[in-house]
């Protein structure tokens, strides 16, 4: 196990940052994530103006891992639609799960391509995927209110 | 014995991988079995294998000899009679039977359960279903600032309507035992049934029935050597006869008719349905290994490997230590490498090949009176030695700074 392969620098920073990891004032959308083997937790939270992502923010408690793919979800997400963050999601769990290859594809993840190298490590999957995770279940609650 | 030696029984201990062999610091959760114990399985299965209890053929009597054979090693390790032994499937199992069979008839709306704030899960989820559906009330002792039950707290909280008071022995957690004395004599002096939790203490001291003054004393074959899927129930006699079936089906029953049924006699009613006759010869192995160390020994090796790894890691500025260090512990230290999410601290750790639990250690509700969420678990077993103490730190060393962050 290379671990200097999954804990990479922009994976330790984000884990710590806090630039996403705040109470919002107003939120149209929250929703609390968690895995209940290891203790991950998020709260993530959406401003949504029609069908676009204005501002996201989450607070949480958990491993380096799920923090930090939930913050760099939040940069990537913000100002973009419900569906492109649905596509980006779908492409960010197929890398994972070891089905999406294409770097092209790979490349519209940015840094969150940081996380490719949790596809080998079944145990720590899902702290990755948890941020995710978290959001393709709150944008479903926004589709089935529209 | 030398360390070596002792490492030499266990197979898993000795095997390379990368050069190096694991530091397996995680045997609260499950124990690695000694070559005797493997091959006592595979010699069920190479030379006794039949269903116990169903066939007349040489075979069939084979299979039921090594059963029972089990069951009267079980008996007399822990000072019990062999009809009085239940076999389930683990601990867990052994916990729910008594919650569904004797707490489902005799518990009633506005009785208490009390467990103590210590419990695994296994033995609070059967209680907290069984108040819900019972309308009883799940009451909680508390330890004090010292870690510690005090009588004052067990004579406020076991009350006359008490009719259950189920605990832990050892801590799966922070390894420290319960007052079983005060609790059990308590729970007499009310009137209520004790469920003793030695999951985590039979591992590593004598556990006699008569001394503990139980009356249900449950534990896991696999925490102890042994195989997985076998647990131990021991009641007291006139309770397991009085109680009805847990599950049902083959073997258990004297006469069935089309609509209704009498029981077999102990144990077989509570043991439904095909029991694992190789799990069993593999248990009797494990008791016998257990025996010809000698609880003397065991306790030893763990306590001088135990007492180094606090010295040792109460030096290590990185590491925050749980728990008291002026009472006597068995098995279990929780910590955390300072600033670093536990998942993260075994991940690291597992690199070097150290294995240690991180998680809430099934006892969330002790983990939260702890102002945790989580903690990473070292425990030991006697094959555990001061090098794997210094591998454990070793480790934990680079922790931060994998991290990347810098010293504390
Ligand atoms: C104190 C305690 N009780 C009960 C159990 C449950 O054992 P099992 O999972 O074998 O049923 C455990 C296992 O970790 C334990 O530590
Ligand atoms: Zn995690």
């Amino acid at each position: 196990m290379e671990l200097d392969e999954i804990y990479t620098q922009v994976i330790t920073e984000n884990s710590r940052s806090k630039e996403h990891r705040y109470q919002m004032q107003a939120p149209s959308v929250v929703k609390e994530g968690v895995n209940p083997s290891c203790g991950d937790e998020i709260t993530l939270q959406l401003e949504l103006d029609g069908n676009v992502i204005k501002d996201a923010a989450f607070i949480g408690d958990g491993c380096a891992i799920s923090q930090a793919s939930a913050n760099i979800m939040i940069d990537l997400i913000k100002g973009k639609t419900t569906e492109e963050a649905k596509r980006l999601s779908g492409i960010f769990t197929g890398m994972i799960k070891g089905d999406v290859t294409g770097e092209d594809e790979l490349d519209e993840l940015e840094d969150a391509q940081a996380f490719q190298g949790i596809s080998h490590m079944p145990s720590r999957v899902k702290c990755a995927v948890l941020g995710w995770h978290t959001l393709d279940e709150a944008l479903k609650g926004v589709s089935e209110q529209q | 014995m030398t360390d070596e030696k002792i490492r030499s029984y266990f197979p898993q201990l000795m095997s390379e991988r990368g050069g190096i062999r694991p530091v397996y610091l995680d045997s609260a959760a499950t124990s690695q079995r000694p070559e005797e114990v493997i091959d006592a399985i595979s010699s069920f299965y190479r030379n006794n294998n039949a269903n116990p209890h169903r066939g007349t053929y040489t075979e069939a009597e084979d299979a039921t000899a090594v059963y029972e054979k089990a069951r009267t090693d079980t008996a007399s390790f822990i000072g019990a009679d062999a009809c009085d032994i239940i076999f389930t499937r683990n601990a867990s199992e052994s916990i729910n039977l008594v919650a569904y069979t004797w707490g489902m008839e005799n518990l009633r709306e506005g009785d208490r359960v009390v467990i103590t704030i210590m419990e695994h899960h296994s033995n609070l989820l059967p209680w907290q279903r069984l108040c819900r559906a019972k309308g009883a009330e799940l009451v909680y002792l508390y330890m004090n600032e010292d870690f510690e039950i005090t009588d004052r707290e067990i004579d406020e909280k076991v009350t006359s309507n008490t009719k259950i008071l189920a605990f832990t022995h050892v801590s799966n957690v922070l390894g420290i035992m319960s007052p079983v004395k005060k609790l059990t004599e308590k729970a007499r002096e009310v009137g209520a049934v004790t469920v003793v939790d030695c999951a985590q203490s039979i591992p590593h001291m004598k556990v006699d029935v008569k001394e503990m003054g139980a009356d249900f004393i449950a534990f896991s074959a696999h925490k102890m050597f042994g195989p997985f899927g076998l647990g131990v129930l021991w009641g007291r006699n006139e309770l397991l006869e009085e109680m009805p079936p847990f599950l049902s089906g083959g073997e258990m029953i004297e006469y069935v008719r089309e609509q209704d049924a009498t029981w077999a006699p102990l144990p077989a009613k509570y043991e439904a349905g095909t029991q694992d006759p190789a799990a069993a010869a593999g248990f009797s192995a494990a008791l016998s290994f257990i025996q010809r160390i000698g609880y003397d020994e065991i306790g030893k090796r763990e306590k001088a490997v135990y007492d180094y790894a606090v010295e040792r890691l109460k030096d290590l500025s990185c590491v925050e230590l749980y728990g008291p260090f002026d009472i006597e512990r068995y098995g279990a230290i929780p910590f955390n490498v300072k600033d670093v999410h536990p998942h993260d601290t075994a991940t690291v750790l597992s690199a070097d090949r150290v294995c240690v639990r991180a998680g809430h250690h099934c006892a969330q509700p002790l983990l939260k009176r702890m102002g945790l969420n989580s903690c990473c678990r070292a425990s030991f077993s006697v094959y555990n030695s001061k090098e794997d103490v210094d591998r454990l730190c070793e480790s934990l060393l680079k922790v931060r700074s994998q991290l990347g962050l810098g010293d504390v």
